[in-house]
């Protein structure tokens, strides 16, 4: 059995996942923290968000993020890939400034306009 | 002659603007003081915005984007790199802008400036005065929005969402975040952040602990940390030393009131905010507030809902006039900080009644009684309460009509 | 060769380069900092003091009482804020109150005009907020509250703009005596003078030991404070003094000319340049402050500082020619409110011991200073309309323009750091602390001085603010 606080909203429910049970989730309110409960101990995902280069803009950075969650164990990795990245304006909110990152299968969007 | 005036075009403004604006006003103004419209949620670039409004986790900017969006649809007029100087008691509003220095006036006006954060000296930390101690704010826009990066080492005082947002985003960029210390003996922001920010990446959270000395001539070089008492004093014995270049602050935010106390607004000293009434009003007819100027939100979904209403009752206001008529006055009871609204129109012409609130300590399971006197109107039921999670209850206008004080109360169950 | 050279540009060091710079005199000043006015001058009680407190036939009494007005002109010619309140001295027991009398007698020996001995009731009068068991109080209605880094900055630019030349990060290394005057070993360069002023505050000490022999020792001393939001700024009207006692001379808690609420100092000797602040002594300057003024609310604190006396060896300021080295030393309290009397009787003892002083054919004494938030609806209409720069508000805590810090940037003595653009035009000294304006104010320094802002400091050298990203 797991204790663990659920991340998936401001809720912040407390879950016990038990391992022993195929990682059945009690102590969630919702169906998202079922999963969150399950997916936590099994493989933890993390959405990240981070900026990018941009250039010809009103600022000099993008802020963006991945699509979907991504492996935990990936995120630095993430961040070192997106450093590379250099857009040029114009640029609009939920554009695709990085396919599959990592072979994650995600995509990483710009988060606004510039 | 403007309707509408609002003042700042952060979420609360747009939200605001756009609600009146659904409401049939058609000559509303923006006055924004930045470049951009969009206000904080341009820095905050991490996601977890927009779940109860758009049931969608979305970052700041894109949150700001479908706003902008909806505004940039209607004929809201948008003053942008535009500052309020001076607002009078009687609407008129003095402007600064590179393109001139003006007064206009407006038939109704919504205050959404927000708030600041409280720094350094509003927590009197002793020590030297050297550069690397920010306030957490400024820290992110620093790195979100100029890619500049505040240190490398870096402690955090506070626990707040910012500090515990920073702390994660600093570490993702290659600093060492050392510690968050929270001079409470509960976290001040919410638990998905402890979870996500700290402990994701191992970065220890010292409760009841606070910064008692900074080091340094030039640049912060190194800071003391002790344990504090039931009573916030350092307990002599339990220093502990941090080598750092960094230090931020995240110590709580104020509501940016300057220009309300200067028309002559009444305030409310518990919420450092205007008091309002259900419909936002302030105590100048006409004159309506919303978001983190009247008091300090979690979620920006919750700025919205408010700041919608706001701007409804801005329209209401200028195609129906004043409610007018007698009031009820909310008060707080046991162990609830304050309440807004502070006061409601006994002819309101709404059916239910947002009450915000937050608590004094850390509740388990509990119940939150609204109360007239001996009379308890309603008991609503939590699993969990804390300061740092703002509480909402919903109650039927038509239950508090008949009293004159309603008292909001907390206990645990 | 230079004539003259002043070391140190503190308020002493600016007043007396500011009255020199009217003679034909070649005139350099030498600064250790990255700016004018970084030592004893930007952080004290910012108060001209009346002339009642210093012992009667002293300098300081003589310098102070002749100084209130030269200060009073100074601050009118030169567009310093300035604002002549009055102070009080509160008595709390027929002791203090004996004290308030001796007060008032040397007062009038010293010839401070107006001095007054107020009932409680007539205290009360002009002062709500004091607490109920003062007895009587001392007034004194020549005291003033000034703005004392700016005064400084005003009198080095004019002296600048007279042909004064500014070295700063210029910190004395060595001084050997030549047959004509000195030679002087600055920030790694050399300097022959006929003439040398030691102004140089906590380390005049130092300063004098490298070209004569020791007569006396700077005993530093440093003051901590707290400085309040302009919601507690009509907490007083007056500048709010107690008696001295056993525990210390006693606090003052006093409007700033800007509008805050400044209160402290305490006492404590301390190392020449630590200005840290430590919890025990904030929490000794709250507890007596609150004795005068018992509402006091230190939940509207902004900023705690300390700031160093130059107190020495000697019962009075060191002001003393010895073959052509003058001694401007010891400028403890009241220093600040007595500069320009100082920078005059500089003057003439240089006079006196044989240098000429002749005034230059053309020279000029004020400086103007744009101040927006101070200009009615229709002058910021009209300057907004010649500078847009002046439309776009950069510090919301005070309403301070980009225009005004442009034109800062652009004056003669140049302010390279966030703090020297704070000492200027105020921008940053607000609630927020420069929280908000910090970042703004960083982009328009990197962009005017032509660098990038990893380079910008916020004070002195080194203190760096922001790192590239990648680094």
């Amino acid at each position: 059995m797991t204790e663990l606080t659920c991340i998936c909203c401001p809720m912040g429910c407390r879950l016990t996942v038990d391992e022993d049970n195929d990682y059945a989730v009690t102590g969630n309110t919702c169906k998202r923290g079922a999963v969150y409960g399950r997916n936590e101990l099994m493989n933890p995902t993390r959405v990240l968000t981070t900026t990018v280069v941009i250039e010809g803009a009103a600022h000099g950075r993008m802020p963006v993020r991945t699509e979907q969650a991504i492996p935990k164990a990936k995120l630095f990795e993430a961040v070192e890939e997106l450093k590379k990245v250099r857009l040029t304006s114009p640029v609009h909110c939920g554009d695709v400034v990085l396919a599959d990152i990592l072979g994650t299968g995600v995509n990483v969007i710009a988060t606004r306009d510039l | 002659m403007y309707d509408l005036a609002v003042i700042g075009g952060g979420p609360a403004g747009l939200a605001a603007a756009y609600s009146a604006y659904e409401k049939g006003l058609r000559n509303i103004v923006i006055l924004e003081r930045d470049k951009e419209l969009g206000g904080i949620l341009n820095q905050c670039i991490h996601n977890g915005f927009g779940l109860h409004r758009f049931k969608e986790e979305l970052s700041g900017p894109e949150y700001a984007h479908r706003y902008i969006e909806m505004v940039q649809d209607t004929s809201v007029e948008v003053k942008l790199d535009t500052m309020v100087i001076e607002i009078t008691p009687d609407k008129k509003i003095f402007i600064n802008s590179p393109s001139g220095y003006e007064c206009i006036e407006a038939k109704s006006i919504v205050l959404s400036m927000g708030c600041r954060e409280r720094t350094r000296g509003a927590i009197s930390i002793p020590g030297t005065r050297p550069s690397g101690v920010f306030t957490a704010g400024a820290a992110q826009r620093y790195l979100n929005m100029e890619g500049l990066m505040a240190g490398k080492r870096v402690v955090i005082l506070g626990s707040g969402d910012i500090g515990l947002i920073m702390a994660r985003r600093m570490t993702l960029e290659g600093a060492k975040v050392l510690a968050c210390v929270e001079v409470m003996p509960y976290s001040g922001g919410l638990t998905r952040n402890i979870v996500q920010c700290l402990n994701d990446f191992d970065i220890p959270l010292y409760l009841s602990h606070t910064v008692t000395d900074i080091r340094g001539d030039k640049r912060l070089e190194g800071l003391t940390v002790m344990k504090v008492d039931e009573n916030r004093r350092p307990i002599p014995g339990t220093e502990m030393e941090f080598d750092c270049d960094t230090l931020l602050l995240s110590v709580g935010l104020i509501p940016e009131n300057e220009l309300t106390r200067g028309a002559g607004i009444e305030m409310d000293p518990r919420t450092n905010g205007a008091y309002v009434f259900e419909n936002m009003e302030t105590s100048i007819e006409g004159v309506f507030a919303c978001g983190n100027v009247v008091h300090v939100h979690d979620l920006v979904d919750f700025v919205s809902d408010e700041s919608a209403r706001a701007g409804a009752a801005a329209a209401e206001y200028v195609q129906n006039g004043a409610v007018k008529g007698d009031v009820i006055r909310l008060q707080n009871g046991a162990d609830v900080g304050y309440t807004v609204p502070q006061k409601i129109h006994r002819d309101t012409k709404a059916d239910k009644i947002d009450i915000f609130f937050r608590v004094r300590s850390v509740f388990g399971k509990s119940q939150v009684i609204v109360s007239a006197g001996d009379t308890e109107i309603q008991v609503f039921k939590r699993p969990y309460m804390a300061p740092g999670e703002m509480q909402h209850i919903v109650i039927a206008a038509d239950k508090l009509k008949g009293y004159d004080t309603i008292t909001v109360t907390a206990k645990e169950a | 060769m230079y004539d003259v050279a002043i070391i140190g540009c503190g308020v002493i060091g600016s007043s007396i380069a500011y009255r020199l710079s009217r003679f034909n005199l070649k005139t350099v000043v030498l600064e250790k900092e990255n700016d004018v006015a970084m030592g004893a001058t930007r952080a004290n009680s910012a108060i001209i003091h009346a002339g009642y407190d210093p012992a009667e036939g002293t300098l300081m009494a003589k310098l102070n009482v002749r100084s209130v007005e030269l200060t009073k002109d100074l601050c009118q010619k030169l567009s310093v804020p300035y604002a002549q309140i009055g102070s009080l001295v509160l008595a709390f027991s027929d002791e203090e109150s004996a004290h308030v009398q001796r007060l008032y007698e040397r007062g009038i020996a010293n010839g401070v005009p107006g001095l007054k001995v107020l009932t409680y009731a007539e205290t009360k009068a002009i002062e709500p907020n004091i607490a109920d068991n003062v007895t009587c109080a001392l007034y004194a209605p020549t005291a003033a509250v000034i703005n004392p880094w700016e005064y400084a900055l005003a009198l080095a630019e004019v002296a600048v703009v007279n042909g004064v030349e500014l070295r700063l990060e210029a910190a004395v290394e060595a001084i050997s005596k030549t047959d004509n005057g000195y030679v002087i070993t600055a920030g790694g360069k050399t300097i022959e003078t006929k003439y040398i002023i030691n102004a140089a505050g906590t380390e005049a000490g130092m300063i004098h030991d490298m070209a004569l022999p020791h007569t006396f020792d700077i005993l530093p001393n440093k003051g901590e404070y707290y400085l309040l939001d302009k919601s507690e700024g009509t907490r007083t009207n007056h500048v709010v003094f107690q008696c001295p006692s056993k525990v210390g001379k006693g606090v003052l808690v006093s409007p700033t000319v800007h509008g805050n609420l400044i209160v402290g100092p305490n006492a404590v000797d301390c190392e020449a340049g630590d200005t840290s602040t430590s919890a025990e002594d904030l929490a000794f300057v709250r507890s007596m402050a609150v004795k005068s003024i018992p509402s006091i609310d230190f939940r509207q604190n902004i900023r705690n500082f300390a700031g160093v006396r130059p107190n020495s060896t000697v019962d009075d300021f060191i002001i003393k020619a010895h073959d052509g080295f003058f001694d401007v030393a010891g400028i403890k309290s009241p220093g600040l409110a007595s500069a320009a009397g100082i920078a005059e009787y500089v003057e003439n003892l240089m006079q006196d011991n044989g240098v000429v002083l002749a005034e230059k054919a053309e020279y000029t004494d004020t400086r103007e200073q744009p101040r927006f938030k101070e200009m009615t609806h229709e002058e910021r209409a009209a300057i907004v309309a010649e500078n847009p720069l002046f439309g776009r508000v950069i510090c919301r805590c005070e309403t301070i323009t980009e225009g005004e810090i442009i034109d800062a940037i652009h004056r003669p003595i140049i302010p390279r750091t966030v703090d020297a653009i704070k000492r200027r035009c105020c921008a940053g000294m607000g609630r927020c602390q420069g929280g908000f304006c910090g970042p703004r104010v960083v982009e328009i320094l990197a962009r005017e001085l032509g660098c990038s802002r990893q380079d910008i400091d916020k004070d002195k050298t080194g203190s760096y603010i922001v790192r590239k990203r990648e680094d």
